[in-house]
């Protein structure tokens, strides 16, 4: 399979790996799908407290180059951005950036999954009603 | 540079030497194997007839036994149907196994829509099927035993002079579908009680688009219905005018293989040793897939645990291997082989298949297990299942996400 420049940059040079406390307060993780189905991702964000952006963001991926590439961009995305700033991030954008062919559009849906995963753990842990969270695919 | 050839499993390369013997037979010698009655016919004929026995002394048969055909997807279908077409009023039940190659499979399950009962044996955890389980499937209705000389994932070769005794004994036909095995490891049709086998060329350094079906003449003498008319060549059971050349090039992959087989495998299964050696000196959670003392000795498969095959793959385009993860199959299945010996799915993503071949090097041994550790040691930094597994969480215990 040909990959587009773009996976192939994140795939060799992937941006903010790593993890971050998940017991931090400030710290929300999400971590979607199964190694059964061949993608797992875990994608940490950290917010300030004080002007309520992602500080810092970090990811672990197991999967092919592509969800590598979906979720190292994604942190990339993130870092900067407000909470509700960051659950505009769609699917279809991570797509459009990194090229992805249809076989592939699944790990842009995981990305996007796990940034509302991370997203619904750190409002939980301020406190926020489960009803308020919003839901990943 | 071009890729560093590790997938053998898939096809090789044409060995110079077989080349040389061809090509007289395009051009000088292009006459048609069937015309009786001038000198160019004569010396296809003879140029044919040379190559049944090469393929016939390596598989310890009779040259008369040979049928040429297109390849071994034909050989299996001719076999699996023109056995069952011949012998229907006999019976109707064909045993194989899970693990045969799709060329088996498929036929088998064509035949089941035109009425064939057919028994799937499962294998046992180490890619053999149980003898046992073999012997119980057998019934009054059963006509044919197709069970595969070695694996083309795992390469794991099945106890097929055990078979070929059972099948003999119940009054069974046993067929073989050999590819791996021929021109690798010893094969003999008489000591294993083979009925039918199935041979190509371009598994053995020999040129694609021709192979063959050794067909048992003696005890008992088998019969098979043909599955293309025509001019009634190979003895009635397959028409088509003989590919001269490409059947000049098997003959003389088999002679090749004859005469170097014994230091060749050896000088194989010491690489191979190699290989697996350093991954395992210098990885943890490395796992091998399939037995590895009833083994063809150039296969190596080995899942890379937390380390999905296709990103694997990414990392080490310079090399050519194959990998049972869905994501490298055109079914976004993992491999059924490895499914079959019980692997999760989560192994199987993580396998990749080492095929090593004639034309490799120990200096591209000591190459790939560098590069291999190298890439493996980088996506785990990347994985999360691994940081997981360090942290001593158990994975099975994890309530995932499916989507």
């Amino acid at each position: 399979m040909a990959y587009s420049n773009k996976v192939l940059d994140h795939y060799n040079h992937p941006r903010n790996v790593g993890s971050l406390d998940k017991n931090d307060s400030h710290v929300g993780t999400g971590m979607v799908g199964a190694p059964e189905c061949g993608d797992v991702m875990k994608l940490q964000i950290k917010v300030n407290p004080e002007t309520g952006v992602i500080d810092d963001a970090k990811f672990k991926t197991f999967g092919c180059g592509s969800a590598i590439a979906s979720s190292s961009l994604a942190t990339e995305w993130l870092k900067g951005k407000t909470v509700d700033e960051a659950l505009a991030i769609k699917n279809t954008d991570i797509v459009n950036e990194l090229a992805l062919p249809p076989v592939k559009i699944h790990c842009s849906v995981l990305a996007e999954d796990a940034i509302k995963a991370a997203i619904n753990d750190y409002k939980v842990k301020q406190g926020a009603d489960v009803s308020s969270l919003v839901q990943a695919h | 540079m071009k890729p560093i050839y590790f997938d053998n499993h898939a096809t090789t390369q044409l060995d110079p030497r077989v080349l040389q013997a061809m090509l007289p037979y395009f051009t000088e010698h292009f006459g048609n194997a069937a015309s009786r009655n001038h000198a160019y016919g004569w010396e296809a004929e003879e140029a044919v007839e040379k190559s049944r026995r090469q393929i016939a002394s390596l598989i310890g048969a009779n040259a008369k036994e040979i049928v040429f055909t297109s390849g071994a997807t034909e050989s299996n279908n001719l076999a699996i149907k023109g056995v069952a077409e011949m012998y229907a009023e006999k019976g109707n039940h064909i045993i194989t196994a899970a693990t045969e190659h799709k060329a088996v499979l498929d036929t088998c399950k064509h035949l089941e829509k035109k009425g064939c009962r057919v028994t799937y044996l499962p294998v046992m955890g180490d890619g053999r099927i149980d003898l046992d389980m073999l012997r119980d499937a057998i019934t009054d209705k059963t006509i044919l035993i197709s069970i595969m000389y070695a694996n083309n994932e795992i390469g794991v070769v099945q106890p097929i002079a055990e078979i070929g005794k059972l099948a003999k004994e119940r009054g069974v036909l046993f067929h073989t579908d050999a590819v791996q095995a021929v021109g690798k490891i010893p094969v003999n049709v008489l000591a294993d009680n083979v009925d039918l086998m199935s041979i190509t060329g371009h598994k053995m350094y020999g040129p694609k688009g021709v192979g063959a079906l050794y067909v048992r003449r003696k005890s008992p003498r088998v019969q098979l219905t043909a599955q293309m008319d025509g001019g009634g060549h190979e003895r009635g059971m397959r028409s088509g005018t003989l590919n001269v050349p490409g059947i000049v090039g098997l003959g003389e992959a088999c002679a090749i293989a004859q005469a170097e087989m014994p230091e060749e495998s050896k000088r194989l299964q010491a690489m191979r040793d190699r290989l697996r050696a350093k991954f395992e000196s210098a990885l943890d959670e490395v796992f091998i897939n399939g037995s590895m003392e009833h083994r063809l000795p150039h296969n190596l498969n080995m899942s890379f645990a937390y380390v999905e095959g296709e990103s694997l793959l990414m990392g080490i385009d310079d090399i050519a291997v194959s990998s049972g993860s869905a994501c490298t199959s055109a079914t976004l299945e993992p491999s059924y082989v490895l499914k079959a010996l019980g692997l999760g799915d989560d192994m199987a993503h993580t396998s990749i298949r080492f095929g090593l071949g004639r034309f490799n090097t120990d200096a591209e041994i000591d190459y790939v297990a560098d590069k291999l550790i190298s890439v493996v040691q980088k996506l785990r930094e990347l994985s999360p299942l691994y940081e997981m597994v360090k942290e001593g969480i158990d994975l099975s215990k994890v309530q995932w996400t499916a989507h």
